[in-house]
């Protein structure tokens, strides 16, 4: 029995989800990322002496789109209340959060891990402001503190600890930043900082009691959770077998190493002195107002699917890989209501096929992809009306790919690639190449299969692939068959 | 529950105000005599009264989602005891 | 001219500075020089700036009339409010040399009502206090005897208008710290109902208890003052949207037939002989004036002083935690760490009696004992509110002492917290409610020192307070008086 099968891991997440409003959530600053140090920290983000906060409506929006979108209850009326602690990049001394009464509480994502689906449960979901930043680069051995990204609006998304492997917890990570850009609440940009994970992560003997967790702070990418995760696992495993015990802890993962270390800041014991924030008083959702904002929610992902696979026909396996991403699933339906329903499987083909791969090999987002949905629909019906083959048809996607014309029309024009249908013209063609390799001719006639292919090689080369094969084909049958 | 001078030291360390000894002992003093006078409550009976948080009884208003603030960086670090390049500068704080 | 300015009423001045008969210049100077004079005995003042001053009263003169009831009149604030471009101390070292970058809400609607800023005024640090012995720039001294206490918080605003240093000043009150002073200095000093005026610019002590009101001579100035103050801020979230109110508009209705509630609780033992003999007389005048006066019950008003002492030090130790060191303010000199640099700046940074609450806050809020203290206090706070609507179903006004005594000497209860907490004993229940209080003179106890008359209304009705205050006050001449030595 190998060692693993003898150990059970026990994931739970925390996830940062930084919310796009325009404002912070309790000031009228700038969200806007990449501005000067400070630049962006207004008389209340810096707590200057007798500033109070404001609570931001469009906050409270994001967070009713995000319960609604994971069938969690909203409560009529959630509570702020101040986590006190001190560090230099929390100005007021304690970060105004949500404790006892959250916004959001419940509800659940569905994942899949290879041909594995599973329903990972949510604890909570809860507003908060985030803290500034830390920059410890040398400033005379100093550390220096930019509080531009103080208050901006978070929500804090908690799972259950159900998670039982780093594939997992990543594929929960994956479809949590799936959902929150697909319904428009945080653009995941995760280089920038805008969702972050924390993953609370312990090992124990199937069945036994809960083990000792330690958190992972701070995963800013799937790969690093990936990493950290299984060493962290491993890392407790040999803490266990080696008779130690597991210490709760705060621990960092370091990329370059590949480790996971505990923090030596966050040594003191937490005492948060949780209590309700005098400053702020009860947020009431009311049902008129989710009823509103439910109005104005997407169709989400798992409708979606069941429609693409009703309405399209498309497998479920197609229907979950397009609606993976809401940039993925706009383009299709996009293409599709240009193309036609029948055609949705072929706009799919080519989703997932061309364009998909393109996108991974020049690591770039459906988004800023330079074909268009028209533009693909056009390059469609050339197939549908049998103006182009599909060879050529991937010439022409290429050509709009590198931007050498606007339509998939105009790049058939210029470079004269429309198909030869004319019987009349493919005839006389086909007879030159019969004329021109007699030895294939012979060949073919001897009962070498290959032969023939190698004639409809041949024409399709002589028309510089325009002809339409299947004309050359049934042409050289009946001419060579007789 | 009265404290002792390790409560104190664990209160002062919490709440980052340095004591010294002598400081500590008068401190935890004067805190167990307010604690005791505060001790009182602790005789009412308050079974199903609600807590009352805050001096009205009205819900959060809420603020339209617009950038109401301008940079004033400079005047604001002003006052700070140690800026450079627009930064508040702390002791080396490590992770 | 001078004599009759310094005891002018709000209403004289502005028909004064109409009538131009002076200017706010001249005024403003009349008060600048007496400030000078004055204050060295006084420690009222911690801040001047007679050009800053000069130039708001040239403005106001050269400002086109008609104008405003307020307009060119000057008056000084409590040293809590963020006043741009003046030192906004708090009466901590923490914040000696803060120059504030904005103004709280309430100086901008002062300014823009035309009055002129004399100054800033001394208060116990940040408003901990009911002597104003714990200010880092020293006691206040009381007008009425240089060697009595001003009473506190707003000790300095209260000597300050007393001693005719200024016709009227801003206070903050977070268990009695307007009223309480104004009793003790022989004034008329209002804490309107929570969510009044804006709290914004204010520096916090106990966000859910504090409100700022106006300190004057009389009901009918703090009524002028309040409809200045007053208002909806979209800056503060607990700033309550009401359609503004003319707080003068009764202040000349007659009170036949008013029903003032006397708790049996407020008249117990406690109360010093010369302060109950005084509140005695001042009752009988109100019953004259065709008042009745009928006995209610706040069974549990008992308590609100040792509640006050869990949910005020608890919110103060989180409001103040931003006093770090990093962004502005002191910082301690020489420090190893991050986390020793915190705890000497906030060592050094804050005086005793705030050390101390931060500290009873700090521990109230701990794991393990926040359901003992903090929750427990928070659902006797909801008892003592209840008390409060109860009664008011039998009464229209409710009155009492503002303080168990006169003002006291220096020292006398500095030894011993708790002492000096029951000092507000009468009135820091009416902040735990979120209800009205005011404190009018209402004669003189032993060593002729000033007496008040604490009058709490319900929750927003300030303008019947106001009147019920005007018309005493028409009657009586206690608030017209001034301190021998201040002439």
């Amino acid at each position: 029995m190998n060692r693993e099968a003898q150990w059970e891991v026990v994931i739970g997440l925390e996830t940062h989800a930084q919310l796009k409003t325009q404002s912070k959530i309790f000031s009228g600053a700038s969200t806007a990322f990449g501005a000067e140090p400070n630049r962006q920290a207004c008389a209340v983000d810096i707590a200057l002496p007798g500033v109070l906060p404001v609570f931001n409506r469009e906050a409270a929006v994001c967070a009713i789109k995000f319960g609604l979108s994971v069938g969690a209850t909203i409560a009529p009326r959630s509570i702020f209340a101040r986590k006190n602690y001190f560090y230099p990049d929390l100005p007021k001394g304690y970060q105004i959060s949500q404790f006892e009464l959250p916004v959001v509480s419940g509800g659940g994502l569905q994942i899949r891990v290879g041909e594995t689906e599973k329903f990972v449960n949510l604890t909570r979901a809860h507003l908060e402001e985030d803290a500034g930043k830390s920059l410890h680069e040398d400033f005379q051995g100093k550390t220096g503190i930019d509080l531009n990204r103080a208050g901006t609006p978070l929500l804090e998304i908690v799972s259950e600890p159900e998670m039982r492997s780093s594939a997992e917890a990543v594929a929960y990570a994956k479809a949590l930043h799936a959902l929150v850009q697909w319904i428009g609440i945080c653009d995941g940009n995760m280089q920038e900082g805008s969702f972050r994970c924390d993953a609370n992560v312990s090992v124990r003997r199937p069945g036994a009691e809960l083990g000792t967790r330690r958190e992972i702070k701070n995963l800013n990418s799937f790969r690093f959770m990936q990493q950290a995760i299984d060493f962290e696992v491993q890392w407790q495993i040999n803490e266990i077998e080696e008779g130690r015990k597991i210490q709760q802890a705060t621990v960092l993962f370091d990329p370059d190493s590949g480790e996971t270390r505990a923090m030596r800041s966050k040594e003191d014991a937490h005492d948060y002195r949780y209590f309700p924030d005098p400053d702020l008083l009860p947020l009431e959702i009311t049902p008129a107002w989710i009823d509103q904002v439910k109005a104005d929610l997407p169709e989400l992902p798992q409708a979606m699917q069941q429609r693409f696979q009703s309405d399209y026909g498309l497998s479920a396996y197609d229907a979950a890989a397009l609606t993976a991403q809401r940039g993925l699933a706009d383009f299709f339906q996009r293409a599709v209501a240009l193309t036609g329903a029948a055609q949705a499987k072929l706009v799919a083909n080519w989703l997932q096929g061309e364009i998909s791969a393109r996108l991974n090999r020049e690591e770039r987002d459906i988004a800023d992809a330079p074909v268009t949905p028209e533009q693909l629909a056009g390059v469609i019906a050339r197939i549908v009306d049998h103006t182009i083959s599909n060879n050529i048809a991937k010439k022409v996607f290429e050509a709009l790919w590198a931007g050498e014309g606007s339509s998939a029309d105009a790049i058939i024009e210029a470079q004269g690639l429309k198909q030869i249908t004319d019987t009349s013209a493919i005839e006389a063609l086909v007879d030159e190449v019969l004329a021109a390799n007699q030895k294939s001719v012979e060949e073919f006639r001897a009962g070498k299969e290959k032969a023939f292919n190698a004639l409809v090689g041949q024409a399709m080369k002589a028309t510089k692939g325009k002809a339409n094969p299947q004309q050359v084909t049934d042409l050289l049958k009946k001419k060579l068959g007789g | 529950m009265s404290l002792n001078s390790q409560d104190v030291s664990r209160i002062a360390r919490l709440a980052r105000v340095e004591l010294s000894a002598a400081e500590n002992a008068a401190t935890c003093d004067q805190l167990n005599a307010i604690l005791g006078f505060i001790a009182q409550l602790q005789a009412v009976d308050t079974d199903g009264i609600e807590p009352m948080a805050h001096a009205v009884d009205v819900v959060q208003r809420l603020r339209p989602d617009v950038v109401s603030e301008t940079d004033r960086r400079d005047a604001f670090q002003a006052v700070a005891p140690d800026v450079e390049a627009g930064l508040y500068l702390v002791p080396r704080v490590i992770e | 001219m001078s004599d009759s300015m310094i005891n002018a009423s709000l209403r004289q001045l502005s028909a004064a500075l109409a009538e131009k008969k002076i200017s706010s210049v001249e005024l403003t100077t009349l008060f600048l020089d007496r400030i000078a004079q004055l204050n060295p005995s006084l420690n009222a003042f911690i801040a001047t700036d007679r050009e800053k001053s000069l130039a708001q009263a040239r403005a106001a003169d050269a400002a086109p009339q008609p104008c405003g009831a307020l307009h060119g009149i000057p008056l000084a604030h409590k040293d809590i409010f963020c006043t741009e471009g003046w030192r906004t101390s708090c009466g901590s070292k923490m914040l000696e040399n803060f120059i504030a970058p904005y103004d709280a809400t309430v100086v901008e609607k002062f300014k823009a009502a035309g009055m002129v800023t004399l100054g800033k005024l001394n208060m116990d640090e940040f408003a901990m206090g009911s002597s104003n012995e714990t200010s880092y720039f020293g006691a206040v001294k009381n007008p009425w005897d240089v060697s009595r206490v001003p009473g506190g918080s707003s000790g300095g605003s209260a000597a300050a208008i007393s001693a005719r240093l200024a016709p009227a000043a801003t206070g903050t009150d977070t268990g009695g710290s307007i009223r309480q002073p104004a009793a003790l200095c022989g004034l008329t000093g209002l804490k309107p109902t929570y969510g009044v005026v804006s709290r914004y610019g204010m520096i916090a002590f106990a966000s859910s208890l504090d409100q700022a009101g106006p300190m004057a001579k009389s009901a009918e100035d703090c009524a002028l003052l309040l409809n200045a103050m007053a208002g909806f801020d979209p800056r503060d979230s607990t700033s309550l949207e009401r359609p503004a109110e003319d707080y003068a508009r009764d202040l000349n209705q007659p009170l036949a037939g008013l029903r003032i509630g006397l708790p049996g609780e407020f008249f117990g033992a406690g109360m010093d002989d010369d302060v109950r003999a005084t509140v005695e007389v001042a009752l009988d005048e109100y019953r004259k004036l065709g008042a009745v006066t009928v006995d209610i019950s706040l069974p549990n008003s008992g308590l609100s002083v040792p509640a006050y002492y869990v949910i005020a030090p608890a919110e103060a130790s989180s409001n103040l935690s931003r006093f770090d060191g990093v962004r502005y303010g002191y910082r301690a000199p020489e420090y190893g760490d991050l986390n020793d640099m915190y705890a000497k700046t906030r060592a050094q940074g804050f005086g005793a009696e705030v050390k101390r609450r931060i500290l009873i806050g700090t521990y109230v809020l701990s794991h393990g004992y926040y359901d003992a203290y903090y929750l427990k206090a928070q659902k006797i706070r909801r008892l003592i509110a209840v008390d409060f609507s109860d009664a008011f179903k039998k009464c229209d006004v409710i009155m009492g002492p503002a303080s168990p005594s006169v003002a006291f000497a220096f020292g006398a209860k500095s030894a011993d917290p708790v002492q000096m907490y029951l000092s507000d004993i009468y009135t820091i229940s009416t902040n735990l409610a979120g209800l009205p209080g005011m404190s009018i003179p209402c004669g003189f106890g032993n060593n002729n020192m000033p007496v008040g008359l604490q009058i709490i209304g319900n929750w927003f009705d300030e303008a019947r307070m106001l009147n019920v205050a005007h018309q005493y006050q028409q009657m009586t001449d206690w608030h017209t008086q001034m301190p021998e030595g201040m002439r």
